[in-house]
């Protein structure tokens, strides 16, 4: 099943609760749905526009806008290498030939055992520690290619699994709300125009 | 360039008027000129005589600043800047300038940007010749490109629907089609997916962009990456010719270019008329060419023989169709004969039947509607124009499903609501189109309209909103499956609890309010649609003469068609095309068709506008009128017309309520000029209905009609014949379960009349107790079920 499950239903209606219109809900629910199956799937992206009163097509224009979405099966650990100047400078394309070696896969391949996912990533805003890299979105500073090997085999056997969740884990502490603590909703209509907002021409 | 030379020196004259508070003085290029406060500067400009270039930008849309190409230099008091000109407003005393150096220098850049990765493949490409990006690179582009790179490909045109094709290399990225779709028709089935060079247009993947307004979106491409499966590669712009005219595929006349080349439409362009279609046509309008091009179509008279119709002469068909009508006449006098139709012709076509009818045949009995509308009396409300719904504080529908009837008139009211916050109160016996828009959608039962609109009127809030300023009603016959008494009870009622309220009636077909203006309507005492197909199924008919109408495919009570049919002891048939009813006549003449005649037309608002006639006529056919005055001359008079023109003098000599409507005023007002109700037209009388009471066990039956259907103008066109939906039970999921029958089955649907044999659908937009199922659809037999003078239809569903 690659709609939502009841859980991620019960959650979805809760987040879209807290936006003044449901559409404004689109991004965090493609997220809940990508945690869920580890990309987004077809189903999902129709169930969310379905939760959030958009068509599919509009769903789908706003998810590929976004590079953290994933449209095609992605490995458990999601491992970006950064290529971009100062990580080029310092040695990434090494890095990436050696982790394409090692792992068995050209940039943008899967291993065949849904492990591990290999890209190709640009800046990373760290750029003093090139040449850096991120296993799902979490950094690694100066990697050699022997950081790189203990990497692996740490992620392989799951010794990180308390650092580094699977893809599509946004966070493993969720945020919730209750309902006497929400802010309440209010709709831009109900707020009214900033008051040094230009008047619309009354023609 | 002192064009300020003859303006008055300031304080010269202590008469002026007080100066306009809305007036912004700019320059453009030098130039003083007076624009609007808030107006865009590619407006200004415009209204200042400087076109500036521009791909994304679109007078019927948001400005959205996409494609750049509008870039000039403007300087608001802070020194001259790079404007983006189709996003900023005027501001006092700005200097705009379209044409100096740095504009040219910017205006050149983005075009050889969008050039970059364009295949200009124009030899090969529907747009060439009439293409924006063509035009403005000839215009305001560089000479050449620096781009030596490979360019971006991708698959060669695609279908994003059954009537679009894609072509992703040529498309600039204007966001025209995406904004059309999303902010004008309200079907967001395409939109930009990716991001950065690798952005296309693209549809959900197993979603196609299965629009009613798809077609508009080819027409406002800038480039050729959107055709129409219809004209693909079908002419060379250059090799058209056009005329302006009106679509009369419905009521709502939106205004076009018929074009044509080698004697053949091949297209129909939408033109912006303000109080009407805004540019916009919906795809049955903007492709129903195909059916004037049909091969089905009627190209030479046909008289009945032994074997069948048979090909003849048009002087031995009007000579067979004189003696049919002196027959008739020497058999039972004028009052045996009846005429049904008009609605599909010009208001020349209209007229000359009605006095062929009433004062050579000297018949009271002729109608243009189809039994499907309602009374004519509604003519005589106080009348509401399209633009007085748009703009209405409150539109109150009550009315067919506007999206699937009335197409950019529904385009209108969404506009409406999305942008002038007007709110809509529907009353409706199934949602629709317009449910999703609606303040307040009110389902009810069909028959109980008045109970609901009641019920409305007494709830505070509803009635706040209908005090609080003007009232639109768009007023028709929403459900063909009963009789229009509850709905014109409903409208009276609610007319009378609204006084200030206006009535747009929602009358269907293209000419019929025309039709009905200039005498296609029964004398006193004369018989309606209805009247006539009982008299002539009780053998009371001896003629009975049919205009372009089709009461086995359009009259709702199909079995009472079929009757008339066959109780009618003679019958003529005046068609474009072999339907089945003018298969059963004793004479069939071939008329002319839409392109093909012109003369003017009514819409609904009552505005009467021009039809161009582009080309010859099929085979040898010709347009009513023509075969009205041969008739009349047959019987021995001379209507004195020897040219459409000649009617249109006649009907604005002759016609009170189309006075004013010369050539003359008609040639000068592209919008069309209104008309007026006849005087003569009877109020509706207060009516009222008796409903008995329902078995538990049925389900009252609502019948509408969808967008394509079978209907002569679909059927006959090969790009829209299979897009009908077909016939078919929707059910409310919930009364799937408790009629004990299963989605996707076939069932029983038992009336009164008859048993009819369709598939269930679930459908949660049906109302529950209610089963839905579409009008005329291809092999349907809905019309089977239905007696035309029950008040309303209650059906059984059983299991075969
Ligand atoms: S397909 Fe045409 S209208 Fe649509 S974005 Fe591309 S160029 Fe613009
Ligand atoms: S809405 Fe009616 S008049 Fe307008 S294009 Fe469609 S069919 Fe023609
Ligand atoms: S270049 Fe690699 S992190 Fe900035
Ligand atoms: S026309 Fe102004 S940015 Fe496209």
């Amino acid at each position: 099943m690659a709609r939502l499950n009841d859980d991620n239903v019960r959650l979805a209606q809760e987040i879209i609760g807290r936006y003044p219109r449901p559409r404004s809900a689109t991004i965090p629910l493609l997220h809940l749905a990508q945690e869920q199956e580890g990309y987004l799937t077809q189903d999902a992206i129709k169930h969310v526009a379905e939760l959030v009163g958009a068509t599919s097509a509009e769903v789908l224009g706003t998810a590929t806008f976004y590079e953290m979405f994933k449209f095609e099966p992605v490995g458990k650990y999601l491992i970006n290498i950064c290529g971009t100047m100062s990580c080029a400078l310092m040695g990434a394309e090494e890095l990436m030939h050696h982790a394409e070696e090692r792992l068995g896969v050209k940039a943008g391949g899967t291993t065949s055992d849904g492990l591990f996912t290999l890209e190709h990533a640009e800046c990373q805003a760290a750029c003093t520690e090139a040449p850096c890299l991120q296993v799902n979105y979490r950094h690694a500073f100066r990697v050699t290619n022997a950081d790189l090997d203990t990497l692996i085999d740490d992620l392989r056997a799951g010794t990180l699994d308390g650092e580094i969740p699977a893809h599509g884990t946004l966070a493993r502490v969720r945020q919730s709300i209750p309902a006497d603590k929400a802010a309440g909703v209010v709709t831009p209509e109900q707020v009214g125009a900033p008051a040094w907002f230009p008047a619309k021409d009354p023609s | 360039m002192t064009a300020t030379d003859n303006s008055p020196a300031p304080g010269a004259d202590s008469d002026a008027p007080p100066p306009d508070p809305n007036a912004v003085q700019v320059t453009v290029n030098g130039v003083p000129h007076t624009a609007r406060k808030g107006q865009l500067i590619i407006e200004a400009a415009a209204d200042a005589g400087q076109y500036i270039p521009r791909f994304c930008y679109h007078e019927r849309m948001t400005p959205v600043g996409k494609c750049r190409m509008c870039l000039v230099e403007a300087d608001g008091g802070r020194g001259p800047a790079v404007t983006v000109s189709c996003m900023v407003p005027v501001a006092p005393d700005m200097k705009i300038e379209t044409e100096s150096p740095m504009a040219k220098r910017m205006q050149e850049g983005v075009l050889e940007l969008l050039l970059a990765n364009h295949p200009l493949d124009c030899p090969v490409c529907d747009k060439g010749g009439e293409c924006p990006l063509q035009d403005q690179t000839m215009s305001h582009g560089p000479g050449e490109s620096r781009f030596v790179e490979e360019k971006r490909h991708y698959e060669k045109p695609i279908p994003i629907s059954d009537l679009v094709f894609l072509d992703r290399e040529r498309c600039i990225l204007c966001d025209r089609c995406t904004r059309f779709a999303d902010e004008v028709a309200g079907d967001a089935l395409i939109h930009f997916i990716g991001r950065g060079n690798s952005t296309q247009v693209m549809t959900f993947p197993d979603e196609p962009f299965a629009s009613y307004f798809s077609g508009n979106t080819v027409q406002i491409c800038p480039v050729g990456a959107l055709t129409a499966k219809p004209y693909r590669f079908k002419a060379r712009p250059w090799d058209l010719d056009e005329v302006e005219s009106t679509c009369t595929t419905c009521s709502v006349g939106c205004r076009t270019v018929v074009q044509s080349s080698r004697d053949q439409l091949l297209r129909y362009q939408g033109v912006d008329s303000d109080p009407v279609n805004w540019g916009w046509l919906c795809d049955r309008g903007r492709f129903g060419f195909e059916s004037v091009n049909s091969d089905h179509r009627l190209t030479e008279p046909l008289v009945r023989s032994a074997t069948g119709l048979v090909p003849t002469s048009w002087n031995a068909a009007l000579a067979a169709t004189v003696t049919l009508i002196e027959d008739a006449k020497a058999a039972a006098g004028p009052e045996s004969i009846a005429v049904i139709g008009g609605a599909r012709g010009t208001n020349e076509d209209a007229f000359a039947w009605a006095r062929l009818a009433h004062d050579v045949i000297d018949t009271p009995n002729v109608y243009s509607q189809m039994g499907d509308g309602l009374p004519v009396g509604i003519l005589g409300m106080p009348r509401a124009t399209i633009n007085d719904v748009a703009s209405a504080t409150t539109i109150v529908l009550l009315a067919p499903d506007l999206k699937e009837e009335l197409p950019i008139l529904y385009l209108r009211v969404r506009d409406a609501v999305e942008k002038r916050r007007a709110k809509v109160i529907e009353f409706t016996p199934k949602q629709g189109g317009v449910t999703r828009y609606a303040w307040k959608s009110i389902a009810y039962e069909p028959g109980t309209q008045v109970d609901a609109v009641s019920a409305a009127l007494a709830d505070p809030a509803i009635a706040a909103q209908l005090a609080s300023g003007s009232v639109a009603v768009v007023a028709g016959r929403a459900n063909l499956a009963e009789t229009s008494a509850a709905t014109v009870q409903a409208l009276q009622t609610l007319l009378a609890a609204v006084p200030q309220a206006t009535v747009l009636p929602a009358f269907r077909r293209g000419n019929v309010v025309g039709a009905l203006q200039v005498g296609m309507r029964p004398r006193s005492g004369g018989l309606d649609t209805r009247g006539t197909l009982q008299a002539a199924a009780d053998g009371k008919i001896e003629c009975l003469i049919l205009v372009g109408a089709d009461p086995l495919a359009d009259f709702p009570d199909s079995d009472l068609a079929r009757r008339a049919l066959f109780g009618a002891r003679r019958i003529i048939s005046v068609d474009t095309h072999l339907s089945a009813t003018s298969d059963r006549a004793d004479v069939v003449l071939p008329a002319a068709a839409f392109g093909e005649k012109s003369g003017t037309t009514t819409n609904l608002e009552g505005r009467v506008t021009t039809l161009g006639r582009k080309v010859t006529p099929a085979g040898t056919s010709r347009p009513d009128w023509m075969i009205a005055a041969a008739i009349a001359q047959g019987l021995g008079v001379d209507l004195g017309y020897r040219s459409v023109d000649d009617i249109t003098d006649a009907i604005a000599a002759m016609v009170a309520s189309y006075d004013g409507v010369t050539r003359e005023a008609l040639a000068s007002s592209p919008d069309g000029i209104m008309s007026h109700t006849p005087a003569s037209i009877d109020p509706i009388n207060p009516v009222s209905v008796e409903i008995g009471v329902r078995n538990s066990y049925d389900f009252r039956l609502v019948v509408s009609r969808k967008l394509y259907d079978a209907a002569v103008g679909t059927a006959t066109s090969p790009s829209m014949a299979h897009l009908a939906p077909g016939q078919s039970a929707h059910l409310h999921p919930l009364d799937v379960e408790r009629a004990g029958v299963v989605a996707g089955a076939e069932v029983k649907v038992i009336s009164p009349r008859a048993t009819a044999v369709m598939r269930i659908e679930a459908d949660p937009t049906v109302l529950r107790g209610t089963v839905w199922v579409p009008f005329n659809q291809p092999g349907g037999n809905v019309g089977d079920l239905i007696d035309c003078t029950a008040p309303v239809t209650d059906v059984r569903i059983e299991n075969l």
